[in-house]
C-alpha cells in the first residue's frame, strides 16, 4: 500500500477551482516531483494534503483519511509541510525555529537536535540569531532542519530553489537526497526547475490547469519531447 | 538602518534621565520619595492591564475593550469568597484560577466564532459587546454599590530615613512585577510559551508544525484574564478605587495609553509606560497645584495622543529585520 494516496482530489479558493480530479501516490521511501506551470496547482496540490486548503476526494496516509484533517492534525500524523515562503518563524531565534518543529512530541529533543547539527552544522553557532535575519538560503536550509525535527514520514517541499543561487539549490537537494537515503523520509517536492527536481526524484507527476497530464519515472519523462521543451527547455 | 541607528540611543538616554531625576528628588524630599513610590504602585496596576493588552494584541492584532471589565467581574468574585468567609490569600488564589476559566471561556464562546467569520473590526465590536456585557453582569449579580475589598496586607507604614512608604503601595508594586514576571517567565523558557508566541505570529506556519492555533488564543485571553484579575483586586484595594462596576474604566484607559506608549507589541514596553504614567500623573497631581483629579485622566488621553501623533510604534515598538 502506498504511503501516500490522493484520488480524484479537487479543490477550491472560493469561486476559482485550483485541483480538477487529482490522482497521485508516493511510496514510503520514496522521492517524487510534481511539476508544472504557474498555476497549475502545484502549491495547492501540497496544501490539500495537509489541510491547508479545502478539498473534496480521497486522501489518505497509510490508509487513513485526511479528509477531516486540519493542518495540526496532519503535523501530528507524520506529515511536515514546507510552504511557499518557507514558513520562518522571523521574530524568534533559529533554535526556537527548530524547537518549534519538534512541537508535536513530549520528553527530550537533544537527539533531535543533534541530528539536525549533523546535516546543518552552522545552525549551532547562529542558533540564539533571530532567524528573520538569516539570508534567504539559510532560511530554506532552516525550514528543511525544522521539518527533520518533525520525524516526518512524509515531507512536503514547496519550491525550496525559488530565488536561490544554483550552488544553493544543489546544496538544498543533497541534503533532501540524504534525508531520504538515511532516515527512509519520503519525499514530495513541487519545483519549477524541473532539472534539479527531475535528477532527485524517482517519478514526477506534471499538473496543468490543475490536472495531472503526464506521470512516470523520471528518467522516461526526460526522455519525452513535449515535457523536454516545456519544462526543461532544451 | 542609519536613521534607526542615530536615533536608537533616545529612549534608552529619556529613561535613564528619568530615573535619575526621581532618584535625586526623592533623596531631596521625603514628599517626593513618597508621591514617586504609590505614583510606582498605580503604575504597577496599570502595567498588569496593560500587559494583559499587549497579549491579547501581539496574538490578534485586536485591542480588547473589555479588559477592565473582566478584571472588575474576577475582584467581585475575589471579594464574594472574602465576603463567604475564605481567607485573602486563598481567595486571592482562587480568584486567579476562576480568572483564567472566564478568559478562555469567553474567548471560546464570544470571540472565536466571530473571529472565524469576521475581520479584526468584528472582534473589536465583539470584545465592546463583551464589555458592556460583563460590566452589566457585575451590577446585576452584586449591585452598583461600592463595596469595600480587604487589602492583602494589614495597613503599615515603612520608615526610611525619614520617609514613610505604605506597606499596600510596596505589596501592590511587588504583586503586579512578579505576575507580570512570572508570564514572562512562561513566554521566554516554556515550550507552551513558545507555542503561544509561534501562534501569534505566523499562524498559518504554527498550524503547519503542529500547533493548535485556536486554543493559543483561548489561553491568551484566559492568561490576560489573570492579569486584569491581579489588577482589579490591586486596584480595589486602593482608597481612591474601591470595589465598584466602573472601577476599571479610568485604570483601562491608563492601561491603553501605557500600551500605546510601549508600542503595543511589547510587554516590556508596557510596562515601562505604566510605570511612568503612574508615577508621572502621580507627580503631576500633587505638585502642580492648577491639576485636579479630574484632569488626570485627559492627560492620559493627551499622551496616548501625541505618542500616535508623534511615534506610532511607541518607546519600545519592534522593527523587525527581515530578509526575503
Amino acid at each position: 500500500m502506498a504511503l501516500l494516496a490522493l484520488r480524484d482530489v479537487d479543490a477550491r479558493y472560493g469561486q476559482v477551482q485550483a485541483l480538477r480530479g487529482v490522482t497521485l501516490t508516493v511510496e514510503s521511501g520514496e522521492i517524487v516531483a510534481i511539476l508544472g506551470a504557474n498555476g497549475a496547482g502545484k502549491t495547492t496540490t501540497l496544501r490539500a494534503i495537509s489541510g491547508t486548503v479545502r478539498r473534496t476526494g480521497t486522501i489518505e496516509l497509510d490508509g487513513r483519511s485526511l479528509a477531516r484533517c486540519g493542518p495540526e492534525r496532519a503535523a501530528r500524523l507524520g506529515i511536515a509541510h514546507v510552504p511557499e515562503g518557507r514558513g520562518t518563524f522571523s521574530e524568534l531565534s533559529v533554535w526556537e525555529n527548530l524547537r518549534l518543529g519538534a512541537h508535536t512530541r513530549r520528553g527530550s529533543t537533544k537527539g533531535d537536535f543533534a541530528r539536525v547539527l549533523e546535516y546543518f552544522p552552522w545552525l549551532e553557532s547562529r542558533r540564539s540569531q533571530q532567524a528573520g535575519t538569516l539570508s534567504g538560503g539559510e532560511q530554506q536550509m532552516l525550514a528543511l532542519a525544522r521539518a527533520i525535527m518533525q520525524r516526518p514520514r512524509l515531507l512536503l517541499l514547496d519550491e525550496p530553489s525559488l530565488g536561490l543561487a544554483p550552488l544553493v539549490v544543489s546544496e538544498i537537494f543533497r541534503i533532501v537526497r540524504e534525508l531520504n537515503e538515511r532516515e527512509g523520509t519520503a519525499v514530495l517536492v513541487v519545483e519549477q526547475n524541473a532539472r534539479t527536481s527531475l535528477a532527485t526524484a524517482s517519478r514526477a507527476y506534471v499538473l496543468e490547469v490543475g490536472a495531472v497530464a503526464y506521470e512516470g519515472a523520471s528518467a522516461d519523462l526526460r526522455e519525452r519531447d513535449t515535457i523536454r521543451r516545456s519544462y526543461l527547455g532544451y | 538602518m542609519t536613521a534607526r541607528r542615530s536615533t536608537a540611543w533616545i529612549v534608552p538616554t529619556l529613561l535613564l534621565a528619568g530615573c535619575a531625576a526621581l532618584l535625586i528628588g526623592s533623596l531631596r524630599s521625603s514628599l517626593f520619595a513618597q508621591q514617586t513610590i504609590s505614583g510606582l504602585a498605580n503604575g504597577g496596576i496599570y502595567a498588569s492591564l496593560a500587559v494583559a493588552l499587549v497579549l491579547i494584541y501581539r496574538a490578534t492584532e485586536v485591542i480588547n475593550f473589555a479588559q477592565g471589565a473582566i478584571a472588575t467581574f474576577t475582584t467581585y468574585v475575589a471579594w464574594q469568597l472574602i465576603d463567604w468567609g475564605l481567607a485573602y490569600w486563598p481567595a486571592f488564589i482562587c480568584t486567579l484560577a476562576f480568572a483564567f476559566a472566564f478568559g478562555f471561556a469567553l474567548e471560546l464562546v464570544a470571540i472565536r466564532p466571530v473571529e472565524r467569520r469576521g475581520s479584526q473590526l468584528t472582534v473589536v465590536i465583539a470584545s465592546i459587546g463583551l464589555l458592556i456585557l460583563v460590566e452589566g453582569a457585575v451590577g446585576y449579580i452584586w449591585g452598583n454599590d461600592i463595596r469595600f475589598m480587604p487589602a492583602p496586607f494589614p495597613a503599615h507604614i515603612y520608615r526610611i530615613g525619614g520617609v514613610a512608604f505604605s506597606r499596600q503601595d510596596i505589596a501592590t508594586i511587588a504583586i503586579s512585577i512578579a505576575s507580570v514576571g512570572v508570564l514572562w517567565l512562561l513566554f521566554r523558557f516554556t515550550k507552551l510559551g513558545l507555542a503561544m508566541r509561534a501562534a501569534a505570529v505566523r499562524p498559518e506556519a504554527a498550524r503547519l508544525v503542529g500547533i493548535r492555533v485556536s486554543w493559543m488564543l483561548s489561553l491568551g485571553w484566559g492568561l490576560a484574564a489573570v492579569l486584569g484579575a491581579v489588577a482589579g483586586m490591586m486596584a480595589a484595594a486602593s482608597p481612591s478605587v474601591l470595589l465598584q462596576p466602573s472601577m476599571m474604566d479610568g485604570i483601562l484607559i491608563y492601561a491603553f495609553a501605557a500600551a500605546v506608549l510601549g508600542g503595543l507589541e511589547s510587554a516590556l514596553g508596557a510596562v515601562i509606560g505604566a510605570l511612568a504614567i503612574g508615577v508621572t500623573l502621580n507627580l503631576l497631581g500633587s505638585y502642580v497645584s492648577w491639576i485636579t483629579p479630574q484632569l488626570l485622566l485627559p492627560a492620559a488621553f493627551v499622551l496616548m495622543l501625541v505618542v500616535l501623533l508623534v511615534k506610532p510604534s511607541g518607546l519600545f515598538g519592534r522593527t523587525t529585520a527581515r530578509r526575503v
